[in-house]
C-alpha cells in the first residue's frame, strides 16, 4: 500500500469529491493561486478552474456566511480556515446560522457545508493561533465535528464530510500534514461517528482524538516495552457523532481508562467522555478515570514551554502508572 | 463606474405625496393593471391588519419572547417583492412578518408560529423572528442583526454559480449597517459581482438608538461607494418609487450581475418590540408620519384620486384583511402545540432521514 502524507490524503479527498459532484466548490484564503497556506489545496485550481476553487479575501464571517447561503441553493462549499483559530470571527455564521437554519425552519432547509483547516498547538504561533475548538463545536446541536489523526482517516472522513447533508467541521493538524501513512489507492469512505482501535491492548484504554492519538500510540509502545503494560488505543476520529459503543467496549475489556487530548481540560471533550464512561460502565471500572490534556493556560509561545504544555508520551505513561 | 443618488433629491418619508408621480409613470408601474394596483394596496393592508391582530394576541399573553411589528414599513416589502420572478430570492432580519406575507405565506401559518403551534410555518421551532418559506424563495427570518447579510450574498452566489438569471434581495435595518458581517458581505458582493440587492429599511431607530446616535455618516447607502457599488436613497413610503427603483436594481442584478445598495426611508409606528416604552421619540413625530406619510394611505389616496378604487372597495379590502387576521388568530388558538418529541426533530438532516443515514454513533447527548 502506498505511503502518502496526511496533506496529500486530504488533497486526494477534495479532488475526488470535486470530480464526483459539480456542486462541490472550495473557498478560502489562499486556497487557489497560492495553492493553500499549508498546500492542502495544491493543484486544485489548475485542475478544476477558478469557478470552483475560489480565493477569498481575509473575511471569514463574510465568506463562511456566503457559503452557508449558497448551500441553501444546492452548492456544497468546502471552506478552508487557514487556522481554526480564525473561526472565532465567524462564529455567528458557523454556530447561529449553519447550526440552526434547519431547526428554526422546521426542517424546510438544510446546510450541506464543510469547514476545514488545522486546529492545533505545538508550532510556536502563540495563543491566538493555537486553538482547538472541537469542544465548542460539539456543544452545538446541529453541527458535526471530526478530528482525523492519520492520512487514511483524513481522506475517508473528508469524503464523508463532503457528502454529508449536515454542516461538518473538520479539524486537521499542521504537525500531521507531513506525516506519511499507508493509504489504499482508489476510493473509500470512513463514516462519521465510528471510532477506530489503533492498537489492541488489555490493561488500560487510552482514549484520544486528533494528534493526541499519535501521542497515545507512542505511550502504548513504551508502556509495553518498558513496563509490560498492554494499552489499547481508541481513536475517536469523530467527536459528534460519537462512537459510544467502541469506547465502552474497550473500557469493559481493560477496566481502566486514560483520556488524552490536546485541548484545554475544562469542559473539554474528555470531560464528556469521562462522564459517559462512569455513567454507563461504572461497574466495569477498576480505577478512577484519568485525563491528560494541554496545561490549562493560554497557549504559550516559548518552544520548550509549549512542548511541556501539550500532552506527551511521558505524561500519558505517568497517568497510566497511577491506575495500573 | 458612476455612483449616484436618485434623480430626485434624496427622499424621505417627509416627501410630499405628489412627488411619487414620476415613479408611478415608470414602465414597471405604468404596465400594472387595475387589478394589480388594487392588489398592491390589498397586500399592504393585509400586513397592517395582521400585525395589529398579532399585537392583541401578544397582549393576551399567547406569544412568547419578542414581537417586532412591521407597521409603517409595508410599502418596502410589498413594493419590492411584487417584482418577484422565478429566480428572485429574499432574505431578511427579525422584523420579517411583512416579507413573509408578501411572498405568499399564509396568515394562518404565521400566526400559529407566533403562538408556538405545530401548524406554524416552522412548526413552532422558530417564532416571530424565524419565518421561512424556501418554496416561495424566502430564506428567513434571521434573529442576529446583520447576520443574514452574508447569507444574502451567498444566495446570489448560488444563483450565479448555477447559471440562473435572478437576484437576491437582502433586507436589513439601519442598525445592521454597523455590523462587521455587513461590511464583509458588501465587499464580497462587489468583488465577485454577485446579483444581490441589499435593502436598508431605514426606520430611523436601531431599537431605541436614533440614526444620529448610531451611524457616523449619512446617507447610509453611501457606504456602497467604498465598495464600488451602485447605491441609491429612496422614499420607502411610496410604493411606486420602491417598485421603480428596486426594479432597476434587480435589472442590474439580472443583466449585469452587479450588486446594489438601496436605502429606503421608512418608519415604524410601533416600538422596536413589545417591551419598548418608546421614550426616545416624541409621540408627535409618530403622529406626523401616520398623518402624512403612511404608505397605505398614500397608495389608497392615489388609487381613489385616479378612479382605480372606490371607497366601498377600499373598505371591503380592509374588512377582508381584518377578517382574515381574525380567522388566523382563531386557527392559531385552536391548533395544537407540538408534541415533546418534536424537540429532537430537524436538528440534523440525517436523523430526520434515518433510512439514508451514513454516519454511526450518537448524535444526541441527553441524560
Amino acid at each position: 500500500m502506498p505511503l502518502i502524507t496526511y496533506r496529500q490524503a486530504l488533497n486526494d479527498a477534495l479532488a475526488e469529491e470535486l470530480t464526483r459532484d459539480e456542486n462541490v466548490i472550495i473557498m478560502g484564503e489562499e486556497v487557489a493561486q497560492f495553492n493553500g497556506a499549508y498546500k492542502v489545496t495544491e493543484g486544485l485550481l489548475e485542475r478544476f478552474g477558478p469557478k470552483r476553487i475560489i480565493d477569498t479575501p481575509i473575511s471569514e464571517a463574510g465568506f463562511i456566511g456566503l457559503g452557508i447561503g449558497a448551500s441553501l441553493l444546492g452548492v456544497r462549499p468546502v471552506m478552508e480556515l487557514m487556522f481554526w483559530s480564525f473561526a472565532y470571527v465567524a462564529f455567528d455564521q458557523m454556530v447561529n446560522n449553519a447550526a440552526n437554519v434547519r431547526y428554526m425552519s422546521g426542517g424546510l432547509m438544510h446546510c450541506p457545508i464543510v469547514i476545514r483547516g488545522p486546529a492545533n498547538g505545538g508550532t510556536a504561533v502563540g495563543a491566538t493561533h493555537s486553538h482547538t475548538p472541537e469542544n465548542f463545536i460539539a456543544n452545538t446541536p446541529g453541527l458535526k465535528v471530526v478530528c482525523p489523526a492519520t492520512a487514511y482517516d483524513a481522506k475517508g472522513l473528508m469524503k464523508s464530510a463532503i457528502r454529508d447533508n449536515d454542516p461538518v467541521y473538520v479539524m486537521e493538524n499542521t504537525i500531521l500534514y507531513n506525516e506519511k501513512w499507508e493509504v489504499p489507492e482508489g476510493e473509500y469512505l470512513v463514516p462519521l461517528g465510528k471510532a477506530d482501535i489503533k492498537r489492541e491492548g488489555t490493561d488500560v484504554s487510552l482514549i484520544a482524538h486528533g494528534r493526541a492519538v499519535i501521542t497515545a500510540i507512542k505511550a502504548a509502545e513504551i508502556l509495553q516495552a518498558d513496563h509490560g503494560i498492554s494499552a489499547e488505543v481508541v481513536d475517536l476520529r469523530s467527536i459528534r457523532p460519537l462512537d459510544e459503543e467502541t469506547i465502552l467496549q474497550s473500557v469493559r475489556k481493560t477496566h481502566r481508562a486514560v483520556l488524552v487530548e490536546e485541548n484545554k481540560p475544562f469542559c473539554g471533550v474528555d470531560a464528556q467522555i469521562a462522564f459517559m464512561v462512569q455513567d454507563k460502565a461504572f461497574d466495569d471500572l477498576d480505577a478512577p478515570i484519568r485525563r491528560v490534556s494541554a496545561l490549562d493556560a493560554p497557549q504559550v509561545y516559548s518552544m520548550p514551554l509549549e512542548k511541556l504544555q501539550l500532552p506527551d508520551a511521558h505524561r500519558v505513561i505517568a497517568a497510566v502508572k497511577t491506575i495500573v | 463606474m458612476t455612483n449616484k443618488v436618485s434623480a430626485q433629491p434624496p427622499a424621505s418619508p417627509c416627501t410630499p405625496v405628489g412627488s411619487g408621480l414620476s415613479h408611478k409613470e415608470a414602465p414597471i408601474n405604468a404596465q400594472l393593471t387595475t387589478t394589480q394596483r388594487i392588489d398592491l394596496l390589498r397586500q399592504m393592508v393585509r400586513i397592517r391588519r395582521f400585525e395589529e391582530r398579532t399585537l392583541r394576541v401578544y397582549q393576551q399573553g399567547k406569544i412568547g419572547g419578542f414581537l417586532h411589528l412591521y407597521i409603517g414599513q409595508e410599502a418596502v416589502a410589498i413594493g419590492s417583492i411584487s417584482l418577484k420572478g422565478e429566480h428572485d430570492h429574499y432574505i431578511t432580519a427579525y422584523r420579517d412578518h411583512g416579507h413573509a406575507l408578501a411572498v405568499g405565506m399564509t396568515m394562518n401559518e404565521c400566526m400559529a408560529e407566533l403562538q408556538g403551534k405545530y401548524t406554524g410555518c416552522s412548526k413552532g421551532k422558530g417564532g416571530s423572528m424565524h419565518y421561512f418559506a424556501p418554496d416561495k424563495n424566502f430564506w428567513g427570518g434571521h434573529g442576529i442583526v446583520g447576520g443574514q447579510t452574508p447569507l444574502g450574498a451567498g444566495l446570489a452566489f448560488g444563483l450565479k454559480y448555477r447559471g440562473l438569471k435572478g437576484s437576491c434581495l437582502c433586507y436589513l435595518g439601519d442598525g445592521a449597517v454597523n455590523q462587521g458581517a455587513f461590511a464583509e458581505a458588501l465587499n464580497l458582493a462587489s468583488l465577485w459581482s454577485l446579483p444581490v440587492v441589499f435593502v436598508i429599511e431605514n426606520n430611523g431607530y436601531s431599537m431605541g438608538t436614533s440614526l444620529a446616535r448610531s451611524s457616523a455618516a449619512t446617507p447610509l447607502a453611501k457606504r456602497a461607494s467604498g465598495y464600488d457599488m451602485e447605491w441609491e436613497v429612496l422614499n420607502g413610503a411610496n410604493i411606486y418609487e420602491v417598485r421603480a427603483r428596486t426594479w432597476e436594481a434587480m435589472q442590474r442584478a439580472h443583466e449585469s450581475c452587479r450588486p446594489t445598495l438601496l436605502e429606503m426611508d421608512t418608519y415604524r409606528y410601533r416600538g422596536h418590540s413589545m417591551s419598548d416604552p418608546e421614550k426616545y421619540r416624541d409621540k408627535a413625530e409618530v403622529e406626523e408620519y401616520k398623518a402624512k406619510h403612511d404608505p397605505i394611505n398614500l397608495l389608497r389616496a392615489d388609487l381613489l384620486a385616479d378612479g382605480t378604487l372606490d371607497v366601498a372597495t377600499a373598505e371591503k379590502i380592509d374588512e377582508e384583511a381584518r377578517a382574515e387576521a381574525d380567522t388566523a388568530a382563531k386557527f392559531a388558538d385552536e391548533s395544537p402545540f407540538p408534541p415533546p418529541e418534536e424537540i429532537f426533530r430537524y436538528v440534523y438532516w440525517e436523523t430526520d432521514h434515518p433510512e439514508q443515514r451514513t454516519s454511526h454513533g450518537r448524535l444526541f447527548f441527553n441524560d
